[in-house]
């Protein structure tokens, strides 16, 4: 934790609005799809956030809160319904398809799923060559160079560049995928939760890997989990995600210590740490995230909210400061200082 | 006397490869644990270390070509392994239930969850249909299901995660089983729908007084949910104990480093981080199966590590145990 807190970009944070321009600007993203019946599928109901070169920002939140969604709209793999997504400047969100195609060297995105991510029909090699053969002009003896030297990079052995992904396990799988990732030295990667599937000391290597490389490379990070500890660890700043909305974005410590709105707390207090003397003060929900077809009137909180009041029904809370270091969530009982669940 | 006695459990997948030669997995070798009513054992390891194929075997769930070689299992006083597998299959469901990780394709998308608890009930328990829909009720009332009576005729496929986690539960629970085993209970649940499982599991095996034993990776539910510990690697449990103590003085290096390797113990860039592949269990080296990934390996790992005690029931498989520098802290 020391190195982080000694690195430029947690200062960064900590500070007001720094002079660095954003790698990337989301604005007010929102994504309807379509459902049966004429119904709508409300995924992402206004999102913004921006990324500083050489930043983390977390992204958690439970299954159908829209942290996918997000993502992918981001790196334009969806067209936002509306809302703007500005890239080093450049608003992209409604580029037609063809122009989309030479941004995708400088932004790449890391799967849940590495098995599912890698052709298996493709050598390790080929795999990781791929980006640059669409991106580069590299000759194929300079892209082999490449390549070897990607592969040192996510410290993944040059003997596996010859075999095929069935000879590589789940944590050699995932190195590969972020090789590929940043192959074209990208200024965005998205990671959509790359540790997810991973046991506990291969996710260890991974995590360390992915520090690294933003560290040497000053790659801005998108990291989506559902792992508290996990975006936690690695994350400078952490928005939380709830039915397509964001209730909370502040540093990473900050969210930890001073939770402000309802469900972060909730949802911190229902990690369990591995470790048996930690006392739980717990506050368990009731109930599931409701269905993001019917959105409720109002904080979309509201129905599993424990210190709901009746015009949380129907104003929609708007995000307020809570202290003065950029920490921010979208509370209608913050003002008074209600927000605090009981435990 | 213990309700549950496993000793020397030894599990094999005998397959041919293409030339027709005999090929021999070793996937459990040499488990054994014991586990006593009201009490709630946390079977911990990695991806392949036998943990559900541990409880397969106990309770007969094995396939070809996997096979129990050599080992007991005793349950109650009767021992499993030799079991016919009708008298086994009178057992499942009834005193001994399972509770798996993926709820919604456990249940028959076919039959509405009612009628799948009243089946589950009359086919233990000789009553009569309107009998054993009052206790499906009750059983889904007490796994905290919301209008139970409505309930019983919902489709599986109209159920959230949670949910559909209840009613497994509520199935496996309706005919108050002695053992409870839940294999990844919430592996694929939300943090706020976990807490709510895990509470109910846990308040469920207090007020029946049963023995369980949950099967996870994730440390914190074993932390805060579990008596006692069984890690496992390489189809042998490494180190076994009450959960306060292994926590508090882990004793096995693989133990230590699992233990290191969790987001809330981890410090990124100090390079102690000890991973590996896992052992080849078709070709298992002698003597320690840790031994390619321990940092403390050395000549004498090449014998089989007797199980040293550590402290008051605290037990680690390994040469160096007790004689190890801490992990951590």
């Amino acid at each position: 934790m020391t190195e982080r807190e000694a690195a430029p970009q947690v200062s960064a944070a900590a500070a007001p609005e720094p002079a660095v321009e954003p790698v990337l600007a989301a604005e007010n993203l929102v994504k309807h799809f379509p459902a049966d019946n004429g119904q709508v599928v409300h995924a992402v109901n206004g999102v913004s956030f921006s990324i500083r070169p050489g930043e983390v920002l977390g992204m958690v939140g439970e299954s159908g809160s829209g942290k996918s969604t997000v993502g992918r709209m981001v790196l334009r793999l969806l067209k936002p319904t509306s809302g703007t997504v500005r890239f080093r400047g450049r608003d992209i969100s409604a580029l037609p398809e063809r122009e989309c195609r030479p941004l995708r060297a400088d932004m790449s995105i890391v799967f849940q799923d590495p098995w599912g991510a890698l052709n298996p029909r493709m050598k390790v090699s080929a795999l990781i060559g791929e980006p640059l053969k669409l991106h580069t002009p590299l000759s194929s003896a300079e892209r082999r160079r490449r390549v070897e030297e990607l592969a040192d990079r996510v410290h993944l052995s040059t003997a596996f560049l010859d075999r095929y992904t069935a000879d590589l396990s789940g944590g050699q799988l995932q190195r590969v995928c972020i090789a590929r990732a940043i192959a074209t030295n990208p200024k965005l990667v998205v990671l959509d939760e790359p540790t997810s599937s991973l046991d506990l000391s291969v996710r260890a290597g991974i995590l360390e890997l992915l520090a690294e490389l933003r560290d040497e490379t000053q790659v801005a990070m998108l990291f989506i989990s559902h792992d508290l500890g996990t975006v936690r660890l690695i994350s400078d700043r952490i928005v939380v995600l709830y039915l397509g909305s964001i209730v909370e974005y502040a540093a990473a410590q900050e969210v930890f210590e001073r939770p402000a709105h309802p469900y972060t707390q909730a949802l911190i207090s229902a990690h369990l740490p591995p470790d048996p003397r930690a006392r739980l003060t717990r506050h368990v929900l009731e109930g599931e995230i409701p269905s993001p077809i019917d959105l409720p009137e109002g904080c979309p909180f509201a129905a599993r909210c424990p210190v709901v009041q009746p015009r949380c029904g129907q104003e929609v809370p708007q995000m307020v400061p809570v202290g003065d270091d950029g920490h921010r969530a979208a509370c209608l009982r913050i003002p008074e200082g209600g927000n605090q669940i009981p435990r | 006397m213990a309700l549950l006695q496993v000793d020397d459990l030894q599990t094999r997948f005998i397959s041919r490869d293409l030339d027709n030669q005999v090929r021999v997995a070793k996937a459990i070798n040499g488990v054994g644990f014991s586990l006593g009513r009201g009490e709630v054992l946390g079977l911990v390891g990695e991806t392949g270390a036998g943990k559900s194929l541990t409880a397969q075997s106990m309770i007969g769930l094995l396939r070809p070509p996997a096979k129990v070689v050599d080992g007991l299992v005793e349950f109650d006083g009767r021992d499993l392994l030799s079991m016919d597998p009708g008298a086994l299959n009178a057992l499942r469901g009834n005193e001994i239930a399972l509770v798996v990780q993926n709820p919604l394709t456990s249940l028959d998308p076919l039959t509405r969850i009612g009628d799948q608890l009243i089946r589950v009930h009359r086919a233990h328990r000789k009553v009569s249909v309107a009998q054993a829909r009052e206790r499906a009720i009750d059983m889904m009332a007490a796994v905290g299901i919301p209008a139970p009576e409505r309930r019983m005729r919902a489709w599986p496929h109209e159920l959230s995660g949670g949910m559909a986690q209840r009613v497994l539960i509520a199935m496996a629970l309706i005919n108050e089983p002695k053992l409870l085993i839940a294999d990844e209970p919430t592996t694929g649940l939300d943090v706020t729908v976990q807490a709510q499982i895990l509470d109910l599991l846990r308040d469920m095996v207090r007020r029946m007084d049963m023995a369980a034993i949950v099967i996870t990776h994730d440390l914190g539910v074993v932390a805060h949910y579990c008596d006692r510990m069984a890690v496992m690697f390489a189809g042998a449990i490494v180190e076994s104990g009450p959960v306060d103590s292994v926590f508090a003085g882990p004793a096995h290096p693989y133990t230590q480093a699992l233990i290191s390797a969790t987001p809330e113990r981890l410090a990124l860039g100090s390079g102690a981080i000890v991973g590996g592949p896992p052992p080849d269990l078709y070709a298992l080296p002698e003597g320690c199966h840790y031994r390619g990934r321990c940092p403390h390996a050395a000549e004498v790992c090449g014998s089989a590590p007797p199980d040293r005690e550590i402290g008051a029931g605290q037990v680690a498989r390994c040469h160096f145990a007790g004689n190890l520098p801490a992990a951590f802290q």
